[in-house]
C-alpha cells in the first residue's frame, strides 16, 4: 500500500466537521420532536373507533413506510416547489424526516397505547377525570415510558439518516466531509474521522437515552 | 321521609345478548354500610360498575340524591348524558378495585392529588395537604413519596382507597378489595374500611370476607343470578337465611 495516513489536513478543517455534526444533531432532534407529535396524533387515529380518523392515519403510515427515504427527500426538495410549496433546504429536510419518522413512531406509539391496562383508565374515570384528562395525565405519560427504548433507537436511526441531507447540499456532517475530501484529497483520513464522529455521537446518544430510561423506569 | 342517597330501580344490564342484571331494585340511606355477597358471576361487580357508569345499562334508573345517573329523558327518549356530565357524576361516587389500579408513574401522594387538582380544581399546595391528611388516615403518612412499585399490595390498596375518599364522594364502592392480597395483608385494608364506616361513610361493598361483612354491615344484599335473592339485617342473613339459595351459598363460603 502506497498510501501513508496524514491527518493534519483534516485536523485543520476539523471545526468544519464539528459544525456539520452539530447541524446533523439539530436536524435529527428537530425531526424527532415534530415526528413524535405527528406519530402521537396518528397513533390515536389508528386506534380510533371512527373510520374517519382511522383510514387517513392508516393510509399515511402505509404510504410513507413504502417509500425510500431518499425519494421522499428529493421529492420534497425538487418536486414540491414545482407544485407551489417552497421551503428552504433545512426546513424541507426536517419536515421530510419528521413526516418519515412520524409514520414509524405512529406504529410504536399505537402498540404502546394498547399496552396500557384498562383498569388504569377506569381508575381515572372513577375519580371523575374526563377521557381527555385521562389521555394527557395517565395514558400518554405511561405510553412514553413504555416506548422509550424504541424512541431512543429511532433517534439514533434518524441521526444517521441525516447524512442523506448531503443529497440536497445541507451542510451537515457528511456534506462537510465530502467537501474536505475534495479540497484536501485526504480521502481515507476524512472518512475515518467522519465515521468516528458518527459512531461516537451514536454511542453518546444511546448512553444519554439509557440514563433517561433509568430515571423514568417504573419499578413494579 | 328521609331522602334516599342511592336508589336503583329495575336496573337491567346486558353484555351483548346475555342479560346479567335482570331487574335490580335497591335503596340506600346516607351512612348505611351495605355488603353485597353472592357467588361468582352473579352480577355484583356489574352492579357497582353501573352505579358509576363504568358500564352502560339498558334498562331502569340509578339515582344519587335523586339525580338520575348516566341517562336523561329527552322528548321521551332515553339518551346518554355528555362525557363531561358523566365525569362529574362519577365523582359523586368513589371506587376501589380488586387490582388497586394505582397510576404507576406517580407517587402515592400524586395519585391522590390528581383528581383533586384536575377535577376539584384545587391548588397544588392544598391538594398536597389533603392528600397527606388522607394518607395519614390510612396509615401511610410516611409513604407519601413512594411509588406504587415500592409498596406492598396492602399499602397500594390503602393508597387507592385514600385516592377515592379524598374526592369526598357521597358514596364509596368497594369491589372485592382484598381478593388480590396475600392473607397477611387483608387485615390492614379491612381495618381502614372499618374506620371509614365508623366515621359514617356510606358504602356499598362487594366482599367474600363473610366475617367482615357480618361485623361491619348495617344491611346485606345477596345477589343471585342477576337479581337480589335476599336482603336484610346481617344477623338474620347469616344466622337465619330465609331462602334455600342463600343457605346453600353460606355453606360454601368462609363464614363459620
Ligand atoms: N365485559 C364483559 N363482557 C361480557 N360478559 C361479562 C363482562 N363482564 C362480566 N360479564 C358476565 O356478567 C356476569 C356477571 O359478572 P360480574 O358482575 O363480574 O359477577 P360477580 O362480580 O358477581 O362475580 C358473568 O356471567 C360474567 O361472565
Ligand atoms: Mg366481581
Amino acid at each position: 500500500m502506497g498510501y501513508t495516513l496524514n491527518f493534519s489536513a483534516v485536523w485543520r478543517s476539523f471545526d468544519q466537521l464539528l459544525w456539520g455534526l452539530l447541524l446533523s444533531l439539530e436536524l435529527a432532534i428537530g425531526a424527532i420532536l415534530i415526528g413524535a407529535v405527528i406519530g402521537l396524533v396518528t397513533a390515536f387515529g389508528l386506534i380510533s373507533k371512527s373510520g374517519w380518523a382511522r383510514r387517513p392515519a392508516a393510509l399515511y403510515v402505509t404510504v410513507i413506510r413504502n417509500l425510500p427515504i431518499l425519494v421522499l427527500i428529493l421529492f420534497s426538495y425538487f418536486a414540491l416547489p414545482q407544485m407551489g410549496v417552497r421551503l428552504g433546504k433545512i426546513e424541507s429536510f426536517v419536515a421530510t424526516l419528521a413526516i418519515y419518522s412520524g409514520a414509524y413512531l405512529a406504529e410504536v406509539f399505537r402498540a404502546g397505547l394498547l399496552s396500557i391496562p384498562n383498569g388504569l383508565k377506569e381508575a381515572g374515570l372513577a375519580i371523575g377525570l374526563t377521557p381527555m384528562q385521562i389521555r394527557t395525565s395517565i395514558v400518554i405519560p405511561l405510553m412514553f415510558r413504555n416506548v422509550l427504548p424504541s424512541l431512543s433507537s429511532t433517534l439514533i436511526s434518524l441521526f444517521k439518516d441525516t447524512s442523506l441531507a448531503a443529497a440536497i447540499a445541507v451542510p451537515e456532517l457528511t456534506f462537510e466531509a465530502r467537501k474536505i475530501n475534495v479540497e484536501t484529497f485526504r480521502v481515507v483520513e476524512t472518512w475515518i474521522v467522519a465515521s468516528c464522529l458518527y459512531v461516537a455521537t451514536c454511542t453518546v446518544l444511546a448512553a444519554l437515552m439509557r440514563m433517561v430510561e433509568r430515571r423514568l423506569v417504573i419499578s413494579r | 321521609m328521609t331522602k334516599n342517597l342511592l336508589e336503583i330501580q329495575a336496573l337491567r344490564k346486558r353484555y351483548g345478548s346475555v342479560e346479567v342484571l335482570k331487574g335490580v331494585d335497591c335503596t340506600m340511606q346516607q351512612g348505611e354500610v351495605i355488603s353485597i355477597i353472592g357467588s361468582s358471576g352473579s352480577g355484583k361487580t356489574t352492579m357497582l360498575r353501573c352505579i358509576n357508569m363504568l358500564e352502560d345499562f339498558q334498562g331502569g334508573r340509578i339515582l344519587i340524591d335523586g339525580e338520575p345517573i348516566g341517562y336523561e329523558e329527552r322528548n321521551g327518549v332515553r339518551v346518554r348524558k355528555s362525557e363531561k356530565e358523566i365525569a362529574r357524576q362519577r365523582a359523586l361516587t368513589g371506587m376501589a378495585f380488586q387490582q388497586f389500579n394505582l397510576f404507576p408513574h406517580m407517587t402515592a401522594a400524586s395519585n391522590v392529588m390528581l383528581g383533586l387538582i384536575k377535577v376539584k380544581k384545587m391548588a397544588r399546595d392544598e391538594a398536597r395537604s389533603v392528600a397527606e391528611k388522607w394518607l395519614e388516615r390510612v396509615g401511610l403518612g410516611q409513604r407519601a413519596d413512594h411509588y406504587p412499585g415500592q409498596l406492598s399490595g396492602g399499602q397500594q390498596q390503602r393508597v387507592a382507597i385514600a385516592r377515592a375518599i379524598a374526592m369526598n364522594p357521597r358514596l364509596m364502592l368497594f369491589d372485592e378489595v382484598t381478593s388480590a392480597l396475600d392473607p397477611e395483608l387483608v387485615g390492614e385494608v379491612l381495618q381502614v374500611i372499618k374506620d371509614l364506616a365508623a366515621d359514617g361513610m356510606s358504602m356499598l361493598l362487594v366482599t367474600h370476607e363473610m366475617r367482615f361483612a357480618f361485623e361491619v354491615s348495617s344491611r346485606v344484599i345477596f345477589m343471585n343470578q342477576g337479581v337480589i335473592g335476599e336482603e336484610g339485617d346481617p344477623k338474620v342473613m347469616f344466622l337465619k337465611p330465609q331462602t334455600e339459595r342463600l343457605a346453600e351459598f353460606l355453606k360454601t363460603s368462609s363464614f363459620a
